[in-house]
């Protein structure tokens, strides 16, 4: 089922056929690099993907790479490719901010496993991307110190929270880049910037130095062109680690192998519940049931499911992820590292003061929620239950993939809308993750791949597979990208200043 | 369970946050609307169901104690709001 067939996306070059040019001695590392960062620095002003750019650390890593080409030897296996990396992954001696004022200032003393696998597999890491705080946001608005718009319509949000990632593979500067998905942070701006992004399954991907928001469910992933970058990038990046005791011990397999361009045999689970939402617009569902009539020429047939308590969902998450992250970000007291406001002078008006300077206000609304699940008397009306519910929703998919191989189904609910347009409801922006939410209680993997456009922007379907079968989700999702090729359009802000 | 269940400012100073009086009555009213959505788990027959905290079937994840390699005193200061001499240097808890 391998297809070994190069595509080229017009403006938007791959990492394979990058990493391709430079072992065919085409092109050299540093060539690429400078190549990638000059577009970074010509779409900076309008979309604001970045947050710290590295380029003396990705110039001596493409010199060190193609040194080791000339002399014969043998490279990783993303060799050259500039890749961005969400600011919430430590890069020893770089500034590491996960979009918060609370470590603007913050020197990571070590690099997170994701990053040292990203080195030792020869990526070039050219800058860290904008985030919503902590990850907390669908909309990258939330960062502490800028919105990053989106390349298809920079009156547009990118998406969040691994909006500058998004943004900055959408627009074609770079061909990878690593987010976090917590509730649907990589799915949902993927979708927004037609690009492919990946939640592997919770265990799958370390965690050890990707600054906690909430633990039982973050997991990074890849961002990226098409499905074969994301094989790639994913293969690099997995696998355990005995620095995170809850990464998993299981092998990785060669995702590339996995990719298939037809779907035979394949039993795809079309979500009751989820197809009753969507239809309440339109254009979304137009969009979706043409998706799912090209999987089915493709050859998949289509099994019924049900997820009774996938509406339940968003009431789960906001209950369990707050209270993770109050606990995780109790951290933040102004002793050992970040912002200090010293207050009025006792150590606990000293620790009032910075964390109210430090946060912002979603990360400060979603700790005292959190607080709040956590108390002596309540804990068990609302953690525990959301517990349980949790426990349900595992059930829900279980019984759904004794039916099926895979679910497709929405990534969102909506493209990408303007800036602003959700700010100031919160509410409204916590509705954003309502088709992301129920994989992620349920830590399986689950995927956005480009699957067209309304009103001229962009849309992205959803690939869930049960837990470790990130292959099988791969492969759907490439036989369905290179058969429609929705992600070959050019982004408009990448042609207006190419 | 009453309507509006959060005493907002009880919970702030659990949460080590200092919230300012507007702070305090926009997150009330956002609280609302969200216990709209958390009251429906209310409604759902959990008795039976056991918990999960972690999807991937993982218990007691142990390792060697054996000693590694760690950050230098001088990086783990790096980032020190302030210090003195080796140490973190915090205001005065004890009087």
């Amino acid at each position: 089922m391998s297809d070994n067939g190069k595509l080229t996306v017009p403006g938007a070059p791959t990492g394979h056929a990058l990493r391709d040019a430079i072992a065919a001695k085409q092109r050299t590392a540093e060539e690429i690099t400078r190549d990638a960062l000059s577009a970074i620095e010509r779409l900076e002003p309008q979309l604001r993907a970045y947050i710290t750019m590295l380029p003396d650390r990705a110039i001596a890593k493409a010199r060190d790479v193609d040194r080791r080409i000339a002399r014969g030897e043998q490279v990783g296996s993303l060799a050259g490719i500039p890749t961005a990396v969400k600011d919430i992954f430590c890069v020893r001696d770089a500034v590491t901010t996960a979009g918060s004022k609370i470590l603007e200032r913050f020197v990571a003393p070590y690099s997170a496993t994701v990053v040292e696998k990203l080195d030792a597999a020869d990526a070039i890491i050219v800058g860290k991307t904008n985030m919503d705080e902590f990850a907390m946001g669908s909309s990258c608005e939330n960062s502490a110190f800028f919105p990053t718009h989106n390349p298809w319509d920079t009156t547009r949000v990118p998406g969040g929270s691994s909006g500058g990632s998004a943004s900055t593979v959408g627009s074609g500067a770079v061909a990878l880049a690593l987010g976090t998905d917590t509730g649907g942070s990589i799915r949902e701006p993927a979708s927004f910037c037609n690009i492919v992004g990946v939640k592997p399954t919770y265990g799958r991907v370390s965690r050890y130095g990707m600054i906690a928001f909430a633990s039982s469910l973050d997991q990074a992933g890849p961002m990226t062109t098409d499905v074969r970058d994301a094989a790639d990038l994913l293969e690099a990046i997995a696998g355990w680690d005995p620095m995170d005791s809850t990464s998993v011990d299981v092998p990785v397999p060669r995702y590339a192998d996995a990719l298939r361009t037809d779907l035979s045999s394949v039993r795809l689970g079309i979500v009751r519940e989820f197809e009753e939402s969507i239809a309440g617009d339109a254009a979304m569902a137009q969009l979706y049931k043409a998706a799912y009539a090209d999987l089915a020429a493709l050859g998949a047939t289509f099994v019924d499911v049900s997820l009774p308590h996938a509406k339940y969902g968003l009431a789960t998450y906001y209950l369990i992820a707050p209270a993770e992250c109050s606990s995780n970000l109790a951290r933040y007291d102004g002793v050992r590292y970040g912002l200090r406001k010293n207050g009025s002078g006792d150590v606990f008006s000293m620790f009032e003061q910075t964390r109210a300077a430090g946060f912002g206000p979603e990360v400060k609304r979603r700790i005292i929620l959190g607080t709040y699940a956590l108390c002596s008397g309540y804990y068990d009306a609302y953690y525990v239950r959301a517990q349980k519910v949790r426990t349900l929703m595992k059930q829900d998919f279980d019984a759904a993939f004794a039916a099926c191989d895979a679910i497709a189904c929405p990534a969102v609910s909506c493209p990408p809308f303007p800036l602003g347009a959700k700010s100031q409801d919160p509410v409204a922006m916590y509705l954003m993750d309502y088709f992301t939410i129920p994989m992620s209680l349920a830590g399986i993997p689950a995927l956005s791949v480009p699957a067209g456009y309304v009103n001229d922007l962009p849309v992205g379907l959803q690939i869930c597979a049960p837990i470790f079968e990130e292959a099988r989700m791969l492969g759907i999702a490439h036989a369905y990208e290179q058969a429609t090729q929705h992600a070959r359009r050019r982004t408009p802000a990448a042609a207006a200043t190419a | 369970m009453a309507d509006v269940p959060i005493d907002i400012a009880y919970t702030a100073r659990l949460a080590r946050i200092a919230l300012t009086e507007e702070e305090s009555t926009r997150f009330a009213a956002q609280f609302e609307r969200l216990f709209g959505f958390i009251r429906e788990l209310q409604a759902l027959d959990v008795d039976r169901v056991s918990p999960t905290a972690q999807v991937v079937p993982l218990a007691n994840v142990l390792r060697d104690d054996e000693e590694k390699p760690c950050l230098s005193q001088e990086a783990a200061l790096a980032n020190a709001p302030e210090r003195e001499g080796p140490y973190f240097k915090a205001p005065r808890i004890l009087e």
